[in-house]
């Protein structure tokens, strides 16, 4: 009995620790490339990051432009992403009971959630792109938000989900049509959730690069008009990074800093703020 | 109402005196292919308070939830037969099921407040169905917490969550919820078996008040609750309805043994 019972103790803490070994190896790549950037980007972090714009080599210069335009296109990418994604989780999980439809589309935002977003890519500039004739920030919106809705799509019909069947019968009880059952309470119980899943889309397309390659291109210039190409963060550090300039690739470092810490930042803030995933 | 005699003349009697609020007729059901209910005949006594009561799984709740057409909210569940309530069919495909469920009301094993103030909860059902002025809105209100017992202990919070209730009081919530929309008739699944001794008094007292104005219909697991508070009762084994009839004369002169079984406690 005892000897059974120091055996099961042994394996207890024998997986305890190989569980404890292969977090901190995870982990420790994590720190690794935080530590790195610091290092790198640290330095290169200024005021005139944020006041001037991408400069030609060799002068001084900042990534407004960059950072404007990577604002400008993950808010519209999220703008259009987020209700398609909401509506078509609210489908799959309230409406999706019966037919083939739901299984279907479900099948087909699971592939699309794991598409490389390369593709996404190509796919905006063969649509779009190719047929306006030019790169666009409208294109790179549109291909940021064909990367939202899958991930809206996927937390919205997950959060309700969760909510009891029995809250959707005690609304039917009432006699409550079944629109304004999903509006006022199941919605309502997982509103937290949802937002969460807004957030982590638009910490996600914050850090794409493949998609805008083929869309939104570069900018060197300020630009306002959504028609023509515009500047943004990704496609800028990928430019700078793999020039032969070191004051490109300062500015490189500093950018990938940025994102950085921004993605961290909406990432704590989704899961601190919004930490239990349902009211109840 | 004729049926409220002295309990020495009730018994004299088998079937109900009162007029039907409901009458099942051949009512079947099923889950898919399980047959879950088997050609039930019955009626529900207006003004009166009927009990459902048999082992697990014997099909009360699932006659109850028929006759609201709760099942339909669900792919593969199905009833034929007819349940005749206010000279329509209600098991028809051309029922208007939000009309339907405002009329006939339901309150379920666990509380289901839903995640607002405890004032939206009672008003949510009122709302949909009427367009009321604030002032008559704020006395729906207050008049169904206070038929169900609990307007005493919420008066003050009236905006805060209805879910940071306790459970006891979360159930009257839901019953205060169910009966302001004034319906006509009362579905009530175990409703106390979720709560403690304190609060089940209270909704079992809840029931004898209601039926002066409602129709009830109440599934339990509890026979002295049974007993205690209702007018009929139906006692179901394996979808079959095996009695029906007075609960005085279900508990004192079953007239099956099997109900005697069950209710004397060598079964179920």
């Amino acid at each position: 009995m005892t000897g059974l019972y120091s055996r099961r103790l042994f394996i207890n803490r024998f997986n305890l620790v190989m569980s404890l070994v292969t977090m901190a190896f995870g982990l420790a790549f994590l720190a690794w490339i935080l530590w790195t950037l610091l290092q790198a980007g640290f330095h290169a972090l200024s005021f005139d990051l944020f006041t001037k714009m991408t400069p030609p080599p060799g002068s001084n210069g900042g990534l407004l432009n960059a950072v404007a335009g990577s604002v400008v296109m993950a808010a519209m990418g999220t703008l259009i992403g987020t209700p398609i994604g909401i509506l078509a989780g609210i489908y799959l999980a309230e409406y999706g009971r019966r037919g083939w439809l739901a299984p279907v589309t479900r099948f087909i935002n699971d592939i699309l959630l794991s598409a490389p977003s390369i593709v996404i890519g190509l796919f905006i500039y063969e649509i779009y792109v190719f047929r306006v004739g030019h790169f666009s920030a409208w294109a790179g919106s549109f291909a940021l938000s064909l990367i939202v809705v899958p991930v809206v799509i996927r937390t919205t019909e997950n959060m309700l989900k969760l909510v009891p069947d029995s809250l959707r019968e005690a609304a039917a009880a009432l006699g409550t049509p079944q629109w304004k059952m999903i509006l006022q309470v199941t919605l309502r119980s997982v509103r937290a959730g949802v937002i969460t899943g807004v957030l982590l889309a638009v910490a996600r397309i914050s850090g794409e690069t493949a998609p805008l390659l083929f869309t939104a291109l570069n900018n060197q210039f300020w630009t306002s008009n959504l028609n023509a190409p515009m500047a943004n963060l990704p496609v800028v550090i990928f430019q700078f990074a793999m020039s032969p300039y070191d004051d490109w690739q300062r500015l490189a470092w500093a950018g990938a800093l940025l994102i950085t810490l921004a993605v961290l930042l909406m990432n704590v803030v989704a899961r601190t703020l919004f930490r239990q995933p349902i009211a109840q | 109402m004729a049926t409220l005699l002295a309990p020495a003349e009730r018994r004299t009697d088998h079937a109900p005196l009162t007029s039907a609020k409901m009458s099942i007729r051949d009512l079947d059901f099923y889950y898919g292919k399980f047959h879950a209910l088997k050609d039930i005949n019955l009626d529900i006594a207006e003004r009166h308070v009927t009990a459902f009561i048999g082992p697990s799984g014997c099909g009360k709740s699932t006659l109850l939830r028929t006759l609201n057409r709760m099942y339909s909210l669900y792919p593969g569940q199905r009833a034929t037969g007819q349940i005749m309530f206010n000279g329509e069919n209600l098991l028809d495909a051309t029922v208007d099921l939000n009309m339907l469920r405002a009329k006939v009301g339901m309150v379920f094993q666990k509380p289901t407040p839903f995640p607002m103030s405890i004032y939206e909860n009672v008003a949510f059902g009122i709302r949909l169905y009427e367009n009321l002025p604030q002032r008559q809105l704020d006395e729906r209100v207050e008049l169904a917490l206070a038929k169900a017992a609990i307007f005493d202990e919420v008066k003050d919070k009236l905006k805060q969550s209805g879910m940071a209730l306790s459970g006891g009081q979360q159930q009257r919530l839901c019953i205060a919820r169910a009966i302001a929309v004034q319906p006509e008739v009362l579905l009530l699944d175990e409703p106390t078996s979720a709560l403690d001794p304190i609060s089940t008094a209270k909704v079992e007292e809840l029931l004898s008040d209601l039926k002066r104005d409602y129709t009830i219909a109440i599934v339990t697991h509890n026979m002295q609750q049974a007993a205690r508070v209702s007018d009929f009762t139906a006692y179901m084994y394996l979808g079959d309805l095996i009695e029906f009839g007075e609960t005085d004369q279900i508990f004192l002169r079953p007239m099956r043994k099997e109900t005697e079984d069950y209710i004397t406690g060598r079964f179920g």
